[in-house]
């Protein structure tokens, strides 16, 4: 069902996404307390569902600490109303991926994820070489950094040296099935 | 004589990449101690950090595909021993078992019938199942020199409500594994601090901070030594050992065990056997 | 019964508004056995009791109905209205048509309709309604007080000092509880001791109470008035009659290093020794579990050494029996455990905390005794490390409390109070010091309350951190602390030389078992409830039994104070009369029919009903049969639904009284 905006409401649909009754945080801050890099963050774990709660999903969306957060798990763990944060976290992520919302700070981190993604949808499991040529050669794309693309190509050797360089990937017999659930799995996507 | 053990194998897509110094440390380990690995045919990847971020839906199908196909082929126990793999095969198998709308949703999506289990083991688990008092007694070599600190990472013990495995806060299983075999392990106050996870090619200042904070108190601990049970923390702390040194201004030099390679150098194999040789930090000054 | 009086109240609107009352009396008027029906504006003010009165007079009345609010409200006003125009006052039954009628229906005419019904019903009922007589029993006018810490020594003294004798039972070998072992009380910063001690020698020695420590309760038999308890006296090993309390045993044992409970293991006691220095009694203990004699045969160099000859290896748990009316049940609390292990598989320890490994983060009460005068440091705050003075020491609220994850939902209550009373402690022992506090919110609602967590940080320089703590290690004998701040939205981490845990409050153990024998309930917590928590707050559901302090719900001392003179003063109501009265709407059983299966007996909840024999003059055995005890039925109805016979039945509620309501309706 399609909005005039084209967009459903934010948050119940977060809510959903992550399984979720915002209200019963209260706000004890034990998540940003234990979490690796809220120190980095410009809005940490407890004040990102505050905003939340008040209402305000765009500052969560556009936020760079959910691209920031390493999916280590301990909020979620820790949260003394069973509020499963990191799902929460996750949520806000595709939300802010199918939208177009995600933190230009971040853009290096948002483009790993969809082609990692990608990599898998066309063979089915990871193909390290073709992940790390398509995240560099996006990246630069944008920002025309060259110590970037050129970072970490010593350690190519050092990967070869140690019979962990694949050149060609590994891929599944029936690649068919994984284009299909990953069309199926698309929003609004044929069942 | 020990009856040998089968179990179903989901190596997932780092064991058959650039960790597959993982994938020979296990499967020498094992094979000495008569387990056969049923690898789980045509499995596919479990969707890792990128699934569970950008697609809910994906981060349920891919794993449950491979539940699906185990199911298919007889297989009782599944041993992954990528710890990501784990948890998004059990967070799924869970997800579908109190969901039976879900159930049939995704097994329609997956052209797969989903059902009850297998049972996912992580190495620590599979070692457990052995027995310690059985690899006790198989020890040749007692690591009586090696102080590892046991790193647990993220996942092995969380969520606790999906993985069900040991102490969330104060884990002892994997140093129980490592004192039967004659090593000391320290008790530290890192174990199960994220190292910085999936982030090392997209944000690598984060797992440099992350992992070098880990080897800095595994250091001020009196570990000569690091033990994990996941291919992606070896990376993180193995690989970017001399990075995170560099960026925390310190120096490192601690070997990077995987937890098979204790047990395989215990019953004597030897480092090129199982692999040892491949990692970047060999130890000794290097 | 033909002469029936019926009463329809308006309620003002309440009824009026949506119950036609002249049509219900139009129609009631009608039924056979109505002598009289009318409707009136407030039926349970004056005018209303007078026209039930008049009419009594008037018809001759033999049964009333009022058809009004819920008994609930006014079962007694009516009862006694009728009762003094001369009519026994349980040939009067209420038909509820507020509640359970116009309160609940919108449609006036289906509304009316089910009135009429309703009343109808009741109408029925009176008819077969006889005549009662409230049950009187015996009372014993001596009174229990089980836990002797401040609120049990205050209701037992309440009592006493109203002249009965009481029975004061402690499980620890002094009274005193845990207000003995704190340092000073907020908020007027009392040394603790110092005010209770007083109290406690006043217990000790007062002449109408009998005082049983390193006791406890075992059985509770009978009912209100009418109560056997029996207590176990465990063994001291020591003859109280010849103990001087001279305190050479405790000087000369060698077991010196056994951790002290008193102390909270803060610091050591011997195998024989005293609780504390104002323990009442003021004599010794000897703990079985260590001493060398009692375990192996060895040592034995208190025995030697005391010149009264009062220590007794030989000594025994005895058995003693007390016959009390009344029950105040005053066990106090105890603080949530932290670490792994609980007494429960709902409740789950912190282990982010490290509480039991890393030797300086400590519970609350710990602390109290470190800082205590009379305590193990004697009130220096050395940590139990390494006898360091911290100069920096974190404070974390809600350990447990207020935390669904971990098993307990609900607010300590005291903790912001004690915390803030810590902080102000410490500074005033450290100047120097840094007390730095993570609270998730202030509860501070009692009378200077506020001002005093004000002065902690206003004056005493207390900082506030507003988030709680996800975990603390160990690096070279620092404790890390990393919390959160959310008013500045910031992590927060505190390299701190000791932490201080502010542990929830619960029940103290065996409670459960205890309330189990005296029937009282109590709730998921394990706090035992109260009859209605606004307005009977120290009674319980199980007559007879009070409740007053720590064990009904957290709460500082001025409660727990309150609720024990509150408590004592329900006793003294109890107590007031030489007989009570019961409602005399219980079961009895037909012993004639009864067949002796005693599926009562096994069913009924509050043990009413008992086995009996019929016998002839001659002692012969002509048959057993069930037999209710009056005192103690409360008139459930149990007995009745298991009953195969039909044998078992209510005064007032009879089998024939229910079946005539139900055929009234059809």
């Amino acid at each position: 069902m399609e909005t005039t905006s084209g967009r459903e409401p934010a948050i119940p649909e977060l809510e959903s996404l992550s399984q979720t009754r915002l209200a019963e945080c209260y706000q004890c801050g034990k998540c940003t307390a234990g979490c690796p890099t809220a120190g980095h963050m410009d809005i940490p774990p407890t004040r990102l569902i505050r905003l939340l709660q008040l209402g305000d999903s765009e500052s969560a969306l556009h936020a760079s600490s959910i691209w920031q957060c390493v999916s280590c798990q301990t909020c979620t763990t820790r949260c003394p109303k069973s509020v499963d944060c990191a799902a929460v976290m996750d949520a806000l992520r595709q939300l802010a991926s199918e939208r177009g919302t995600a933190s230009p700070a971040e853009r290096r981190t948002v483009v790993f994820q969809q082609a990692f993604l990608d990599n898998i949808r066309r063979h089915g499991r990871l193909n390290e070489i073709e992940l790390i040529a398509a995240f560099k050669g996006a990246v630069f794309l944008r920002d025309r950094s060259l110590p970037f693309l050129f970072r970490d190509a010593g350690l190519a050797p050092q990967l070869q040296k140690r019979r962990k360089l694949h050149l060609v990937g590994e891929s599944v017999k029936d690649r068919g099935v994984v284009a299909r659930i990953f069309a199926r799995a698309a929003k609004g996507g044929a069942q | 004589m020990n009856p040998p053990m089968n179990l179903g194998y989901y190596p997932g897509c780092a064991l058959h990449g650039s960790s597959n110094d993982y994938e020979q440390s296990l499967r020498a380990c094992l094979g000495a101690l008569d387990v056969t690995l049923a690898e789980i045919d045509d499995w596919i990847c479990c969707g890792a950090t990128s699934a569970h971020s950008l697609n809910h839906k994906l981060a349920v199908a891919l794993p449950a595909r491979n539940l699906a196909l185990a199911h298919r082929q007889g297989l009782t126990e599944v041993f992954a021993p990528c710890p990501m793999c784990s948890m998004q095969l059990l967070r799924a198998g869970q997800a579908m078992q109190s969901d039976p709308r879900l159930r049939q949703e995704i097994s329609g999506m997956v052209e797969a019938e989903v059902h009850d289990g297998p049972c996912v083991l992580n190495l620590i688990q599979v070692f457990q199942r052995i027995g310690l008092d059985r690899l006790k007694g198989a020890v040749r070599t007692p690591l009586q020199d090696l102080k590892p600190a046991c790193y647990y990472g993220c996942l092995l013990v969380r969520p606790p409500t999906v993985v069900e495995f040991d102490d969330a806060e104060q884990p002892q299983s994997m140093e129980a594994v490592v004192a039967a075999l004659g090593a000391k392990p320290v008790e530290w106050s890192y174990k199960t601090e994220c190292c910085g996870a999936g982030m090392t090619m997209a944000k690598t200042e984060t797992v440099l901070e992350l992992s070098g904070r880990i080897l800095a108190n595994a250091v001020a601990h009196g570990a000569n030594c690091l033990v994990v049970a996941c291919p992606m923390c070896h990376v993180n702390l193995d690989m970017k050992q001399h990075d995170a040194g560099e960026f925390l201004h310190m120096k490192f030099d601690l070997p990077v065990y995987y937890l098979s390679d204790m047990v395989g150098m215990a019953l004597g194999l030897g480092a090129a056997e199982l692999g040892i040789d491949r990692h970047f930090v060999v130890g000794g000054g290097n | 019964m033909s002469r029936i009086g019926v009463f329809v109240c308006w309620c003002g609107e309440n009824i009026a508004r949506t119950v036609d009352v002249q049509k219900v009396v139009d129609a009631i008027a009608e039924l056979p056995g109505v002598r009289s029906a009318q409707h009136y504006k407030y039926m349970c003010a004056d005018p209303g009791q007078a026209m039930i009165r008049e009419k009594i007079a008037a018809e001759k009345l033999d049964g009333v109905v009022v058809a009004s609010c819920s008994p609930h409200m006014h079962l007694k006003t009516f009862r006694r209205a009728v009762a003094t125009a001369g009519l026994n006052p349980y040939l009067l039954e209420m038909a509820n048509i507020r509640e359970q009628c116009s309160w609940v229906h919108h449609d006036r005419d289906l509304a009316t309709a089910k009135a009429i019904g309703l009343i109808g019903m009741a109408v029925a009922k009176v008819r077969h309604d006889r005549k009662l007589e409230p049950i009187r029993v015996p009372v014993t006018r001596r009174a229990l007080v089980i836990g002797g810490g401040v609120a049990g020594i205050q209701a037992a003294l309440d009592i006493a000092d109203s002249g009965y004798e009481v029975v004061l039972v402690e499980r620890d070998p002094s009274i005193g509880g845990k207000m003995a072992g704190l340092s000073e009380t907020f908020p007027t910063l009392d040394c603790s001791q110092c005010i209770l001690t007083p109290r406690m020698v006043e217990a000790g020695q007062h002449p109408r109470i009998r005082l049983y420590t390193y006791s406890e309760v075992e059985g509770v038999e009978g009912f209100i008035g009418n109560f056997k308890v029996t207590i176990r006296q465990k063994a001291r090993y020591v003859d109280m009659t010849k103990c001087t309390g001279c305190g050479e045993c405790s000087k000369v044992c060698p077991l010196k290093r056994n951790p002290s409970e008193f102390d909270y293991g803060m610091g050591m006691r011997p195998a024989i020794y005293m609780p504390f220095p104002q323990a009442v009694p003021a004599r010794p203990v000897i703990d079985k579990k260590t001493c060398a004699k009692i375990i192996r045969n060895g040592c034995g160099l208190c025995e030697k050494k005391c010149a009264p000859g009062a220590i007794n290896f030989k000594d025994t748990d005895r058995m003693v029996e007390e016959q009390v009316g009344a029950i105040v049940v005053a066990t106090g609390y105890k603080l949530y455990s932290i670490g792994r292990e609980q007494n429960s598989d709902k409740v789950r320890g912190y282990g982010e905390y490290g509480y039991g490994k890393y030797k300086d983060v400590i519970d609350s009460l710990q602390f109290e005794r470190l800082v205590s005068a009379s305590g193990p440091t004697n009130g220096e705050l050395k940590r139990p490390s390494d006898g360091k003075i911290p100069q920096k020491v974190v404070f974390i609220s809600c350990v447990g409390s207020r935390d669904n994850a971990k098993g307990l939902q609900y607010c300590s209550k005291i903790c912001c109070m004690y915390t803030a009373k810590h902080t102000m402690l410490y500074k005033h022992k450290v100047h120097s010091g840094e007390a730095h506090v993570f609270y998730m919110d202030i509860r501070a609602g009692g009378k200077g309350y506020d001002e005093f967590v004000r002065r902690a940080i206003e004056q005493d320089g207390a900082k506030y951190y507003r988030g709680r703590v996800s975990k603390v290690t160990e690096e070279n004998g620092k404790l890390i602390v990393r919390g959160a701040d959310t008013l500045a939205g910031i992590p927060v981490i505190i390299e701190a030389d000791m932490v201080v845990l502010a542990a929830a409050m619960r029940p103290a153990d065996g409670v459960a078992e205890l309330a189990q024998m005296l029937n009282v309930g109590y709730d998921e917590n394990g706090f035992l409830m109260e009859s209605h928590p606004k307005l009977r707050p120290v009674e319980t559901n199980a007559a007879g039994v009070f409740v007053c302090g720590a064990c009904q719900a957290p709460k500082d001392i001025p409660e727990a104070v309150a609720q024990a003179s509150a408590a004592a003063s329900k006793v003294a109501v109890t107590f007031a009369a030489s007989e009570l009265t019961r409602e005399p709407e219980i079961a009895h059983i037909n012993e004639q029919t009864c067949a002796a299966c005693f599926a009562c007996v096994r069913t009924c909840p509050y043990h009413a009903v008992e086995k009996a024999e019929i016998r002839a003059r001659n002692g012969a055995l002509i048959k057993h049969t069930a037999r209710v005890n009056p005192g103690l039925c409360m008139g459930c109805g149990t007995c009745v639904a298991v009953c195969p016979s039909k044998s078992a039945d209510i005064e007032g509620f009879s089998e024939e009284e229910i079946y005539s309501m139900v055929e009234a309706l059809v």
